[in-house]
């Protein structure tokens, strides 16, 4: 995975505090311990951070940490250094 | 006169320590907490108690340690010193049988500042999902419940800084009727915020000592100036006598009777003839069965503001006489607000179990309207078999618990 991949995985150790050694593409935000309101402050903070919306339907419909960052990737998320 | 119920576990986190232990420890050697705020820099009030601080990461885990409000993480702290010291099992008690009642003034107020400024600067859309279930003040009781699967009664009390004291009596009286066997109650706030302090100080109801923090609170001194603002949580595990006695858990003394009443005369300012503050410590002593002669101590609301203690001294007075040996722990812990019935309830009950009296912090030269007998500088050993408790709030509430030795 790309530069969107590890930005996310640094916002997930920084802002929500998960180990780092949990999160892999294939990490489901339940194998996180992310509820549906830290999928909304996720969205949040990768809006923040990467400039891109995720929508609170597309945010209910992802399951792996994969799939979020295919998601963010095919909106057009930038990481800034 | 009804049953007292007894107090198998404490659990405090305060300025003056994290835990029962080092709190009493500080409390009894009369050392201010009061420091200056880094978090206050640029208001008229700079300095105020905080509790020392703790890993709430590694202590609460990273979920809770992120989506509790400070005021929940400090309860959640004292509960578990609290129903460890009762020696009970949360695995296995039955949890329907088991309330929370715990007081609360203001709720989350950290987290409406920090989301009130999103708000403004970045848009609605940028304002936290968890931002109702972190400020809303009940939701300690929630929370508590949740981590030790109390499925009784379960609400918090708001009576400003009586609600720790209206808590108690609260718990007690679930008890009483039977509508529970354990009870989970005291009170918790952490709200020295900007916002708040900046209110407290637009009233003139804080000290203004910020050259000197350490001599801010100062109840009964003739130079007191206003009361220090200040966070905690204070937990105490309440059982009928009876299944006390049936466990063979530890009693640390009993509360045995509670006492509530309005003012009714001023959105902030004490009657200045004490009538509610009088009603509700006879009451409290009605409660219990215990003549006003027999009081022998009482930690008072003593918040060190100027009107507080004359009023308040005088109303003891009046009560219950010259005989009782009174002191305020707020010299040393500053003013907790909604906690501050709940850990001057715990330490009163320390004061009876070991016989010994806390001195009032800072009490230097005692004002000449305050006719009662203050303890200054060093504790005073005193076999005390009864004390009240007082706690009284903004809008004219008035909590008084009566505590007797185990």
């Amino acid at each position: 995975m790309g530069p969107v991949y590890d930005r996310v995985k640094e916002l997930l150790v920084d802002k929500f505090g998960v180990p780092a050694d949990e999160i892999s593409p294939e990490a489901t935000f339940d194998d996180l311990d992310l509820d549906s309101l830290d999928l909304v402050e996720f969205a949040l903070a990768a809006e923040e951070d990467l400039g891109v919306r995720i929508s609170d339907e597309e945010a209910e419909e992802l399951e792996t940490l994969g799939d979020a960052v295919s998601l963010l990737e095919a909106k057009g998320a930038k990481v800034s250094a | 006169m009804r049953e007292p119920v007894a107090v198998t576990g404490l659990g405090l986190v305060t300025p003056a320590g994290l835990g029962t232990a080092p709190s009493w420890e500080q409390v009894l050697a009369g050392e201010s907490a009061a420091t200056t705020d880094p978090n206050l820099a640029d208001l008229p009030v700079t300095f105020s108690c905080r509790v020392p601080e703790f890993d709430a990461f590694a202590l609460l885990g990273r979920k809770a340690a992120r989506r509790l409000d400070r005021f929940v993480q400090l309860a959640i702290v004292a509960a578990r010193e609290a129903v460890a010291d009762a020696g009970l099992d949360p695995a296995t008690w039955d949890g329907a049988r088991v309330g929370v009642v715990l007081g609360c003034g203001m709720g989350g107020a950290w987290t409406w500042e920090e989301q009130h400024r999103r708000l403004l600067e970045q848009g609605p859309g940028r304002v936290s999902p968890m931002l109702i279930p972190m400020l809303v003040p009940n939701m300690v009781a929630g929370h508590v419940a949740m981590e030790f699967d109390a499925r009784g009664p379960n609400l918090v009390t708001a009576t400003a800084c009586a609600s720790g004291a209206t808590a108690v009596g609260t718990a007690m009286d679930l008890l009483r009727s039977d509508a529970c066997d354990v009870v989970l109650t005291g009170g918790t706030e952490s709200g020295v915020t900007p916002l708040s302090v900046a209110g407290f100080a637009q009233m003139g109801a804080l000290s203004a000592r910020n050259d000197d923090p350490a001599a801010a609170s100062r109840p009964f001194d003739v130079e007191r100036d206003g009361f220090v603002a200040a966070e905690a949580a204070g937990l105490l595990v309440l059982e009928r006598s009876a299944d006390a006695a049936a466990r063979g858990a530890h009693v640390h003394a009993r509360i045995a009777g509670y006492g509530a009443s309005a003012d009714a005369h001023h959105v902030t300012a004490p009657d200045p003839d004490g009538r509610g503050a009088e009603q509700a410590m006879r009451a409290a002593l009605a409660d219990a069965g215990i003549a006003p002669a027999d009081v022998g101590h009482v930690n008072a609301h003593g918040t060190s503001t100027p009107l507080n203690d004359v009023s308040e001294a005088r109303t003891v007075r009046r009560v219950l006489g010259d005989g009782p040996v009174v002191t305020s722990t707020k010299g040393v812990t500053g003013h907790t607000l909604g906690a501050a019935g709940a850990i001057e309830a715990a330490f009163t009950v320390l004061a009876l179990e070991h016989g010994v009296i806390p001195p009032t912090a800072n009490l230097d030269s005692q004002d000449p309207a305050v006719e009662v007998d203050v303890v200054a500088k060093a504790p005073r050993e005193a076999a005390v078999e009864v004390a009240l408790s007082n706690a009284f709030g903004f809008g004219g509430q008035n909590a008084v618990l009566a505590v007797v030795r185990a």
